[in-house]
């Protein structure tokens, strides 16, 4: 019996330090830790950077959950940093500047959204549900500059919400330990969703949609509600990136966002659940690293550090389709 | 009345100029499943290879044409390095690899020529106007763009409707594997149709810059709507890109012509000249989703 347990507790330590367990949960405890350790080196900078990191990170979880679990590939998600954002700003140039009206509402309206976007494009598959999505996200950007009142391209100047006495938004430190906490929360949501009946239905439809059907799933109501969830998500982040500069503007949904979305997803290893964490770092990470490392080999080059990027995109999506995640997995 | 006929020859001449545009992404997509994003930086690179000749010979029409040839070379180049690896891969990695492509030609594109734009002068020979109708003037540069873009229209119908090549593309069109199993050789096939989707992406970016401007990300948002015509035209089908290309630019020009004396009535003016475009975008949009629910693989599409 004794050694029975003591198997038992060998197993479990084993598997609470393969690197699949160890690199996420490291990597969690930095991140909490990460407005004292930039306290600490005096690199406020580094927090700036940290927190869109954060945002990135919730927006990508969210396109995980379809992209992912789901295999659609929607290139058009920046819209809800769009339609979150905007919500948030529109309601701020009004004079409604709490907390508990705007988010409620900007998150409505990205449900509303992705109900809607989501209805009209599953009809289609492949290229064309990428195509048709991408339509959907332009019309919003396009809406978005054509709101004269609302600084139209120039994007509009807002104050942050104000949640009362709760929470000052304008404190970075805080700011960043919300952002944080929503992250943990969708990452677990996201955990729980895949595991869940519902998110096999939604990878097994991802395999084969004409063997779920037969098996008597209604394929369309499942991946409809899957993007009205990762709507929600998209939404969030929207609402977190409008608050985190106090801007907002069209740019924020322009397709290249939506691309840069799919790449970090890709980066980090698609349809694993700590992947978008991956992604969202090593994506602003290589920025930060390759231009002072061009500058390094030349002066001046380290303006140019997409060059290097763009090829880089290419070689892992040659190459490294597991992304980030692959390099975790155990070699058993 | 006269106004509209000036209006409805600028949408002719956009249209075309989007067709150019189209066809190439069109037949790659049909025929090797390539969903290439990068289409937009060879129409880039299209103009500021004919900037670089135009300044160099002093003339439009011998720069163009030198231009032309070096794009051929340029696309078949790209397809040997990167295109061809991606043709069995699914359409996340193309997106990916070729949004990769966007960012390094942009970047390319800033280091050699640097980030300010470039602009090419209207040749002098067709920088009068004509009249079209007695008493209606148009520019003879806009009227030569759709001469010579209804020319080289023509030309794809024909080469693709009546000539061995054209035949073999539409048999790659409909089952690759077959035609390769026929013994065409298949690789040469494609390097070929990609090779000619960079000239006409060239074209289109070297006849368009004398009216708007050689600039970096110039490709990026026409790419967008060349995308939104050959999904509505339906993937593979040049004829669908064809009537695509011609709805698109009408809606576009009668949102630029027309919308903002419309919105004028019940706007004030800035707010409606500043809205109309947005509305026009927003109409091809829509255009294009409600054919997408109408017909999910688009007007003239075969296949999902």
């Amino acid at each position: 019996m004794a050694a029975d347990r003591a198997v038992r507790t060998a197993r479990v330590s084993e598997r609470l330090l393969s690197p699949r367990v160890l690199v996420p949960t490291l990597l969690l405890a930095v991140l909490a830790a990460l407005p004292l350790l930039t306290q600490a080196f005096d690199q406020r900078y580094l927090l700036s950077v940290g927190t869109r990191v954060v945002i990135w990170s919730i927006a990508a979880v969210s396109l995980n959950m379809i992209l992912g679990y789901g295999g659609l590939v929607s290139f058009g998600h920046a819209a809800f940093f769009g339609i979150g954002g905007y919500a948030v700003g529109i309601l701020s140039a009004e004079g409604v500047q709490s907390g508990w009206v705007q988010w409620p509402v900007a998150l409505g309206a990205s449900i509303l959204w992705a109900a809607l976007v989501g209805a009209l494009s599953l009809r289609t598959r492949g290229v064309y549900f990428i195509m048709i999505t991408l339509a959907f996200a332009q019309l919003v950007y396009y809406l978005a500059s054509g709101l004269e009142g609302y600084g139209g391209d120039d994007g509009l100047n807002i104050s942050r919400s104000r949640f009362g006495g709760l929470i000052d938004l304008r404190d970075k430190a805080s700011f960043y330990w919300l952002c944080f906490a929503l992250l943990c929360a969708s990452l677990w949501f996201c955990g729980r969703l895949a595991n869940s009946r519902f998110g096999t239905v939604l990878r097994g439809a991802r395999s084969n949609e004409l063997r779920m059907m037969a098996l008597g799933f209604p394929v369309f109501r499942y991946r409809l509600v899957a993007c009205i969830i990762a709507g929600a998500f998209g939404g969030l982040a929207g609402i977190l990136l409008a608050n985190e500069g106090a801007y907002v503007s069209p740019a924020m949904m322009s397709w290249v966002k939506s691309g840069d979305l799919i790449v970090i997803v890709v980066l980090g290893g698609i349809g694993v659940r700590f992947g978008p964490l991956y992604g969202a770092i090593l994506f602003f990470a290589l920025e930060e690293i390759l231009k002072p490392f061009l500058d390094m080999m030349h002066k001046g080059w380290g303006e140019y550090w997409q060059i290097v990027f763009g090829p880089l995109l290419v070689i892992i999506a040659l190459y490294a389709r597991g992304g980030m995640a692959s390099l975790l997995k155990a070699r058993e | 009345m006269e106004y509209l006929l000036i209006q409805v020859l600028n949408g002719v001449q956009l249209g075309l100029l989007m067709f150019l545009l189209a066809a190439g992404l069109t037949l790659t997509f049909g025929i090797m499943d390539l969903v290439n994003l990068a289409h937009g930086s060879l129409y880039m690179m299209g103009a500021y290879i004919a900037w670089t000749f135009v300044t160099w010979t002093d003339s439009f029409v011998l720069g163009a044409l030198l231009a032309l040839p070096a794009t051929f070379a340029l696309g078949v180049v790209v397809e040997a390095v990167v295109m061809r690896r991606l043709y069995a891969r699914d359409h996340l990695d193309q997106v990916l690899a070729t949004f990769g492509l966007i960012l390094f030609f942009n970047e390319l594109v800033r280091m050699i020529w640097g980030p300010a734009g470039k602009s090419i002068a209207v040749p002098p020979f067709l920088s009068h106007t004509i009249e079209i109708l007695p008493g209606v003037p148009y520019p003879a540069y806009r009227f030569a763009l759709i001469v010579v873009g209804a020319l080289v229209a023509l030309l794809l119908a024909w080469l693709v409707a009546r000539t061995r090549l054209g035949m073999l593309i539409r048999a790659g069109a409909s089952n690759r594997r077959m035609i390769a199993a026929l013994g065409v050789n298949i690789e040469l096939l494609f390097s070929l149709v990609f090779g000619l989707g960079a000239v006409f992406a060239g074209l289109a970016g070297l006849m368009a810059a004398p009216i708007s401007s050689v600039k970096i990300g110039m490709g990026d948002d026409i790419l967008i709507l060349a995308f939104v015509i050959i999904v509505i035209g339906g993937i593979g089908s040049i004829k669908g890109a064809f009537v695509a290309a011609m709805v698109v630019g009408q809606i576009d020009i009668v949102g630029r012509a027309f919308l903002p004396e419309l919105l004028k009535a019940f706007m004030a003016p800035a707010s409606a000249s500043a809205a109309a475009p947005a509305i026009s975008q927003v109409a091809i949009y829509v255009v294009m989703a409600g054919v997408l629910v109408w017909r999910p693989t688009g007007l003239f599409g075969q296949r999902a």
